[in-house]
């Protein structure tokens, strides 16, 4: 890999033995995606995925206070995803106990090495960090050294970012040395689609359904996805957003898709149109019996399938501000015709902080209070990995939750059905 | 027997038990439960992984195509290798995908006494012929023997 002055003098030990390691770490990484050379990270700020002080972690916080030993810290400053505990979210005593003393023992203690090495500012915890609140949104063409996969996906695609799906650690290790690898998503080559995805459904597909479809088809490749104008329109509104960011979440967690393009949408397919397909190109065909079939492959691993659900979460990846009014809508709506005031499963909504702070100088937000509709900046797979929440009966639409924990999946009609009048 | 040729990406030679993904691993979903809750067998806990679910993973010839699923994926791969619950290699039949990359580079250049080899490019011949049990060598120069 060719390397400049300044690289190679970092590479060489010259800003000392822990920022040679680094740039060491990073130049392996590229060499192995045959880059030829390393790039600036143009982006303002960084995202790291990062946010829980995982007792189990102790070899990341060794490393990092490695890094802060050395003044390896961070150019940049940086968003991180969610925080893994929040006292507003039903728990009961035992899962308190495990969670402080047992799981997150480490977590102020790595919010404080957070601080040391760059974070943007104390509630800048959540995965949805593009959002306009949050500040931390991207610029079209940016080079990024982000972590977390459906914020990467969403950089990339909907914002026209570049970003390898890089992992946790090495996130962190682009943004100290100001340089990442050139390979991949970086490049135009690897921007282009080797996979035709077309949607033939009779209605708007649900989006996690649909990114989770897409996901395991494509598993790492880039996926070019016709026919989806014709429900979202042609401009990247705040509903196409949303959309976009939950189908894109479903990609990256069901598979590795770090990039899509979206037929007369997305930045990149608006400018270039069909010049982004590469040569060869496979066809994915995506009707509605191919979406029941994906529902209908998602295990269910509830100890008793017909178990009342005790919890339900909404919001991973994390609401934007016109989901959370939207489902204020939804949720008044469906007790109003269930006869009800209240829901009858406890129901968290997470949303980043900065988005909850504009939701509550809202009307809806008192309205959803009244539902019984929780909110909380949590991060709900945190929440759930452990044996006691495992066993919990919990449900979601969030085709992510469902990937990594015991969550159910149900789609966002019938969730809105569950909680409004239990399922009936 | 037969013999494939892949990619050296973490040198080293080691002889061990398959265990074989024909999806992807969902590097996350699979070893939290060994990370978490000092499972040193590392259990795979991937629901969505029928060939792995409820396997011990610690020790055995990792064979898939890549890994898939969230961006810790790399974090997670180092943090198993620190604690000594990582596979003893990982054989990849497609070309090495950017987090599992990152866990071997993170491991090889970050932890001393410590090792993964891992080899990727081996083909989808080596995923068809390989079978849980099998004995799978890892020579010089990237040739992998199952047996």
């Amino acid at each position: 890999m060719y390397l400049t002055d300044e690289q190679q003098a970092i590479l060489n030990g010259e800003k000392g033995e822990t920022m040679a390691k680094v740039m060491q770490t990073l130049v392996k990484y590229g060499e192995i995606f045959g880059a030829t050379k390393m790039v600036s990270v143009t982006g303002k700020h960084n995202h790291l995925v990062t946010s829980f002080g995982l007792k189990a972690l102790a070899p990341v916080y060794a490393l990092m206070d490695q890094l802060i030993e050395a003044g390896a810290v961070s150019k940049q400053t940086f968003s991180v995803d969610p925080r893994p505990l929040d006292k507003n979210v039903p728990s009961n005593l035992l899962l308190d106990f495990i969670f402080k003393n047992f799981m997150y023992s480490k977590q102020d203690f790595y919010e404080g090495q957070l601080q040391k090495l760059g974070l943007m500012d104390k509630d800048a915890f959540t995965c949805t960090c593009y959002m306009e609140q949050v500040g931390n949104k991207p610029q079209k063409g940016d080079v990024l050294s982000w972590a977390e996969s459906s914020a990467v996906v969403y950089a990339n695609s909907v914002l026209g970012a570049r970003c390898n799906r890089n992992s946790g650690i090495m996130d962190i290790m682009g943004s100290i040395v100001g340089f990442v690898p050139y390979f991949g998503l970086l490049t135009d080559e690897g921007r282009k689609a080797t996979w035709l995805v077309e949607i033939k459904t009779t209605k708007k597909p649900e989006a996690q359904l649909l990114g989770s479809a897409i996901g395991m088809k494509v598993m790492e490749e880039v996926p070019f996805i016709t026919g989806l104008s014709q429900w979202l329109g042609t401009e990247l509104d705040d509903a196409a957003c949303t959309y976009l960011k939950d189908m894109g979440a479903a990609t990256a967690s069901n598979g590795a898709v770090g990039l899509y393009h979206v037929e007369n949408l997305t930045p990149e397919a608006k400018e270039q149109g069909a010049g982004l397909i590469a040569e060869g190109v496979k066809v994915y065909v995506i009707d509605d019996a191919e979406l029941q079939r994906v529902y209908d492959s998602y295990p269910v691993i509830w100890k008793d399938r017909e178990a009342k659900p005790k919890l339900c979460f909404m919001g991973c990846p994390h609401m934007s501000l016109q989901q959370l009014k939207d489902w204020t809508d939804k949720v008044e709506q469906g007790l109003k015709a269930a006869g009800s005031t209240k829901v009858v499963i406890p129901t968290v909504f997470t949303a980043s902080p900065a988005v909850l702070k504009e939701f509550n100088a809202t009307p809806y937000a008192q309205r959803l209070k009244a539902t019984g509709v929780i909110t909380s900046y949590i991060c709900p797979l945190m929440y759930m990995n452990n044996p006691l929440a495992g066993k919990m009966p919990v449900i979601t639409s969030s085709n992510k939750l469902r990937t990594y924990t015991t969550a159910r999946y149900y789609t966002d009609d019938e969730i809105l059905v569950q909680i409004t009048k239990g399922g009936k | 027997m037969k013999t494939f040729q892949g990619r050296v990406i973490t040198a080293g030679t080691v002889k061990a038990q398959a265990l074989v993904s024909h999806g992807g691993l969902n590097t996350l979903a699979s070893f939290q439960k060994a990370l978490q809750f000092g499972d040193k067998k590392a259990t795979c806990g991937d629901q969505n992984n029928p060939d792995l679910y409820g396997k011990q993973m610690a020790g055995k010839a990792l064979c898939l195509p890549m890994t898939i699923g969230s961006t810790t994926g790399g974090l997670v791969l180092y943090c198993a290798c620190s604690m000594h619950r990582q596979p003893a290699c990982m054989l990849f039949s497609n070309p090495i995908d950017s987090l599992a990359a990152a866990g071997a580079v993170l491991a090889d250049v970050w932890l001393e006494d410590v090792s993964m080899p891992v080899v990727d490019s081996l083909g989808e011949e080596f995923l068809h012929y390989v079978k849980d049990g099998m004995t799978v060598t890892i020579g010089e120069n990237g040739v992998v023997t199952v047996e």
